[in-house]
């Protein structure tokens, strides 16, 4: 004679087994939804490969606050604002890696963006704008929008800000001629410096961002 | 604006030039020593070691040092303060001093970094820009710069030099180098005990004061009011 309590206890845990077998099924069912969703969002061409061309990064140096011209061959995108990005940032990864010339942490992810637009010469006036317009057919500035992490983590210093910017700059010019002016932003927004020290409010002039010794070098 | 206030906002505007026309200038030889940073703003820092510190601490050995010498010194802050660098030129255009001298540190590079401003040269006006007022005075400042080089370079140091915009600096009508102070790369030390290292700053501090005697002896500082002056009483 079975105990009435085990009776219970046995369709207690049968319905809980069946119940359980039924939840398990539902999942299953919602996973592979997921995954047949997910395949349905995948690009059916295999992404192009974009041809490497030659990049000239200027590589700054703060051993004698110089900067060098190195070659690189980069896959490099077709629009010019995402080249522009993909430049500078092989020029940071540079600057991050171990054993930089010039250490700085952040590496390609601290360019957010960089949008070219055309010099507005007769807003600048003047000279600079003349200057500009003499440039090249059709001069452009280019706004490098760099992140607040990349200003936060950078070495505090006149001549290690200075040569980040200018190596931005001079970078930009090797590959774009036609920039000759570069601002910068940081998170979307003006900032006073980069880290204290670089004025970051003024426009930066291209052909003015090389440093060279100003007074001869030193004994 | 009635004629008779008309005619006393005249005269007084015209009484300074007046009371100042029958007496010579007396020569006088004023050094603004500009220690960076300060108050909320610690400029670099690592560790203990703070960029604002280390400027003070330099501007006041400087100054000393100067003062010795009989060199009239002002100095843009005496403590840890938050200063504008509004009021920084204020007080250093204010002083029509014949040298500027922004003092930073920093623990990348090597040696002491010497920058002047980026800006273009111009001829000096009656009114000049304020953003840009070093323009006018950017020949004397690479002047100034040539200087500091011998003197540091002299006393052994390893110095860099350079052009830079510096919002400071651009905005100073005297002669005006920032100067940089960082690792002696000879000391085999790490960047802040090389910073840290009393023997290294009163070196950096006797060349720089060494360099400001050199350039009053040679005349070389003078301003543009003396510049304009002079102009005024040749016949």
């Amino acid at each position: 004679m079975i105990p009435r309590y085990q009776t219970v206890l046995f369709f207690v845990l049968l319905a809980a087994s069946i119940i359980m077998g039924a939840v398990l099924w539902q999942l299953r069912d919602r996973a592979e939804q997921r995954r047949l969703q997910a395949q349905a969002s995948t690009p059916t061409q295999a992404p192009q490969v974009a041809p490497a061309v030659q990049a000239t990064l200027m590589v700054a140096n703060d051993v004698d606050d110089s900067m060098q011209e190195r070659i690189f061959s980069l896959p490099l995108p077709p629009s010019e604002n995402a080249r522009a990005r993909a430049i500078l940032g092989k020029l940071l990864d540079l600057y991050a890696a171990p054993g930089a010339t010039h250490p700085v942490e952040g590496g390609s992810s601290a360019i957010a963006q960089v949008f070219l637009k055309p010099v507005n010469v007769s807003a600048t006036g003047g000279a600079r704008g003349r200057r500009a317009a003499n440039a090249a057919a059709a001069p452009e500035m280019a706004v490098v929008n760099l992140t607040s992490a990349f200003a936060a983590s950078h070495p505090s210093g006149i001549e290690t800000e200075s040569l980040t910017v200018l190596s931005i700059c001079a970078t930009l010019h090797a590959n774009l001629p036609q920039v000759t002016e570069v601002r910068f932003l940081v998170d979307g927004q003006e900032r006073l410096t980069l880290a204290g020290h670089a004025d970051l409010t003024r426009t930066y002039l291209t052909a003015e961002a090389a440093p060279t010794a100003v007074v001869g070098a030193a004994p | 604006m009635r004629w008779s206030e008309a005619a006393l906002l005249a005269a007084a505007i015209s009484l300074p030039s007046m009371a100042q026309a029958p007496a010579a200038p007396a020569a006088r030889f004023v050094v603004v020593l500009d220690a960076a940073h300060g108050g909320d703003d610690t400029g670099g820092h690592s560790g203990n070691w703070t960029e604002k510190a280390f400027t003070l601490a330099l501007s006041v050995r400087l100054r000393s040092l100067l003062q010795a010498r009989g060199i009239e010194v002002v100095t843009t802050r005496e403590q840890d303060e938050t200063l504008a660098a509004e009021q920084r030129d204020a007080i250093a255009n204010h002083a029509q001093a014949q040298a500027c001298l922004s003092l930073h540190a920093s623990l990348s590079g090597s040696g002491v970094h010497l920058f002047v401003s980026s800006l273009a040269p111009v001829q000096p006006a009656r009114f000049v820009p304020w953003k840009t007022a070093q323009a006018t005075a950017v020949a004397r400042s690479l002047g100034l710069a040539g200087v500091l080089n011998s003197a540091l370079g002299q006393a052994g140091l390893n110095v860099t030099l350079g052009r830079t915009a510096l919002p400071v600096v651009d905005s100073m009508t005297c002669p005006a180098v920032a100067v940089e102070v960082a690792p002696d790369p000879g000391s085999g030390v790490t960047a802040t005990e090389s910073l840290n290292d009393a023997g290294y700053q009163a070196k950096v501090a006797q060349a720089l004061a060494g360099a400001l005697l050199e350039w009053r002896q040679d005349g070389l500082g003078e301003s543009v009011h003396d510049v304009s002056r002079k102009g005024a009483r040749a016949p």
